[in-house]
């Protein structure tokens, strides 16, 4: 597969090709002219990756190469004990549940995947469940409250699959269902958008005593091609990036708003360059979270779950005296 | 969240569509407005005697887009309704702009229903009985959820649970999330869901009706979470909206696909209740939640209704 250049990263890659020749001409050792240009390289791609616009931010997020729910288990997990299946229709394989170990800690890992080849993109529907989906997460995070394990969930969704079986068995119930449970599970959920935080979908096993994002991840009520599409009439290369700016879902936008806790930061130049540092990154974050949040007991813990989203909002208050 | 531009932008609060209404204006000379064209069998019918029938079509039943206000007239006691947190108002916390600002459209959205946003929640009586009752309109921005429908909602079931009453929510939202307002409309959805959680909790009743239509976050949040789901004849309820289906599977929807009836027949919802009787299932429901935590029997009249001191649920 050839690997996807995004536009703005060009010349990024322009200079890692030079780079490349200069080093080839002069094996193993590094010249003034190379060490320099490596520098030079370093900087490019903090300026080019610091001050990315929203819709250059969505392209980072669904880049193939990021690394995806299946990296992480691999990368940051010492093992992974997956449960398959709801108990009720069968088993999504766009939500992957499972016992993991954390360092010290045995967790539940809940995670959104959205496959790598064609045929792993089409098992899991490109990463969009289905109501038995988040049946499944929920029976899940209740078997791990049952035990006292923290539950982690990785968010990584186009949104939740649109389809009539998807309808007929009652995607918005599961889904209203989860937010309701997980608001209550009397265990630490800690949750991390690491791609695609689509809508409802990812919100489905997003309500958590932290929410955080990956530095290059989006979250938002609709995607801006749906947006784009009813407010532009429209969604094409115009109206697609401006739907994105209007909709304030970068990383930056959400902390702002109150909605998200962290920022996590990705490697220079996206998660996509370096999986196993990123996933070094994202494995301090949980296991730092975890520990905060297990020397809270169970009722400190669900006031300050239903306090955080509780804040949420903003509104104004109109006095008698207007 | 999915939103179907289709409910609101091409056809007005009464469900007819615009070109349908002036293909197929009344007669001349009758003044408009006193004649209305029901949209599911074509006939013109007299306003006035659609009103009387609870505003439904007296030919064929569809059941006509209601107001929150005649709503909430229909299901409570002759002025018993005593509306709260009427001084929330909407901003514009993004600055969100497409062709038009949030913040004006608000303006004109507050200019044209009379409203200050979609919902309309407060406190009154069902046949003598004590409830807490929230409405969303869908005349007001397709009925969709921003912080002030949430945050309503929100502290209308935490007055429920602090005043130990039933719950009751009529939902009439094609938009589901309001986009305008981001993600925060997003988390409005986890927030109300949060406090039916502590409703739960407590044990209290609480009631969903679904009406046409119950789209997106709203359908995926609050309205699908009732003890008791109920939904009136004929309307759109579901998740992702029929375009959005159809571009991803490209095939053909079933008839009738995402309506009451669906829903009814797929087991996501408990009844299907004509408008006018809604009034009657109410109390009937709640009667039979509320009678095995009651410790005394209350006094009925020969018709059944109560005459001794409304009492409380949990
Ligand atoms: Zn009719």
């Amino acid at each position: 597969m050839a690997k996807l250049v995004l536009p703005f990263e060009k010349s990024i890659y322009q200079m890692e090709e030079t780079l490349a020749e200069l080093e080839a001409k002069s094996p193993g050792q590094a010249d003034d002219a190379i060490r320099a240009m490596r520098r030079e390289l370093v900087s490019l791609k903090k300026s080019i990756y610091s001050k990315l616009d929203p819709w250059q931010t969505i392209q980072v997020a669904r880049h193939p190469d990021r690394p995806h729910t299946l990296d992480y288990i691999n990368l940051i997990f010492e093992e992974f004990v997956e449960l398959h299946g709801d108990r009720a229709i069968g088993d999504d394989r766009a939500i992957r549940c499972g016992f993991a170990r954390l360092g010290d800690y045995r967790v539940m890992l809940v995670g959104q995947e959205k496959g790598r080849t064609l045929q792993e993109r089409t098992a899991c529907f490109y990463g969009c469940a289905h109501p038995e989906g988040y049946r499944k997460a929920l029976r899940c995070m209740k078997l791990a409250a049952k035990f006292g394990l923290p539950v982690i969930c990785l968010i990584d969704t186009p949104g939740a699959f649109p389809g009539i079986g998807a309808e007929e068995r009652g995607q918005a119930q599961l889904i209203a269902t989860n937010l309701l449970e997980m608001s209550r599970t009397p265990t630490p959920i800690v949750c991390v958008v690491i791609g695609e935080g689509g809508s409802g979908g990812a919100l489905g096993i997003g309500v958590g005593d932290r929410v955080s994002m990956l530095e290059h991840a989006y979250y938002s009520v609709i995607s801006p091609e749906g947006c784009a599409g009813i407010l532009w009439k429209e969604a094409n290369e115009q109206t697609k990036p401006l739907a994105a700016e209007a909709l304030k879902l970068t990383a930056k936008h959400l902390l702002s708003l109150g909605v998200i806790d962290e920022i996590i930061p990705e490697p220079i130049g996206g998660a996509h360059r370096d999986h196993r540092e990123m996933a070094n990154t994202l494995k301090s974050y949980l296991v730092r979270s975890i520990r905060e949040l297990r020397q809270l007991n169970s009722d400190e813990l669900l006031e300050g779950r239903y306090q955080k989203f509780r804040k949420m909002g903003v509104f104004l208050t109109e006095t008698a005296a207007t | 969240m999915e939103t179907e531009r289709g409910n609101w932008t091409s056809m007005n609060p009464n469900g007819i569509r615009r070109n349908l209404a002036t293909n197929d204006r009344p007669k001349r000379g009758v003044p408009e407005g006193l004649w209305r064209q029901c949209p599911q069998c074509k006939s013109t019918i007299f306003t006035k005697e659609a009103a009387a029938r609870f505003n439904v079509c007296p030919e064929c039943d569809y059941h006509f887009y209601l107001p929150a206000k005649e709503r909430i007239q229909q299901l409570l006691d002759q002025d018993s309704f005593e509306e709260w947190f009427t001084e929330l108002r909407p901003t514009d916390p993004l600055g969100f702009k497409d062709h038009r600002e949030y913040s004006k459209r608000l303006i004109s959205e507050q200019a044209k229903t009379g409203m200050h946003d979609a919902a309309v929640v407060g406190k009154g009586f069902i046949r003598g009985r004590p409830v807490v009752l929230g409405v969303t309109d869908f005349a007001f921005m397709a009925g969709s959820m921003g912080s002030v429908v949430g945050e309503k909602l929100t502290r209308a079931i935490e007055e429920a649970i602090r005043l130990k009453l039933p719950l009751i929510f009529v939902s009439g939202s094609g938009g589901g999330a309001r986009m305008q307002e981001g993600i925060l409309s997003l988390m409005q959805m986890a927030k109300v869901s949060a406090a039916l959680a502590r409703y739960d909790s407590a044990g209290g009743l609480y009631i969903s009706i679904l009406t046409n239509p119950t789209m997106g976050g709203v359908a995926a949040s609050w309205a699908g979470l009732g003890d008791v789901i109920l939904a009136e004849p004929g309307a759109l309820i579901g998740f992702a909206g029929k375009r959005t289906i159809w571009n991803t599977v490209r095939l053909e929807l079933p008839k009738g696909f995402q309506t009451s009836e669906f829903l009814l027949q797929h087991g996501l919802i408990d009844r299907i209740v004509p408008r006018k009787d809604l009034r009657t299932e109410l109390a009937r429901i709640v009667d039979y939640c509320e009678r095995q935590r009651r410790r005394a029997p209350c006094s009925v009249d020969d018709h059944g209704n109560r005459t001794s001191e409304p009492f409380q649920l949990f």
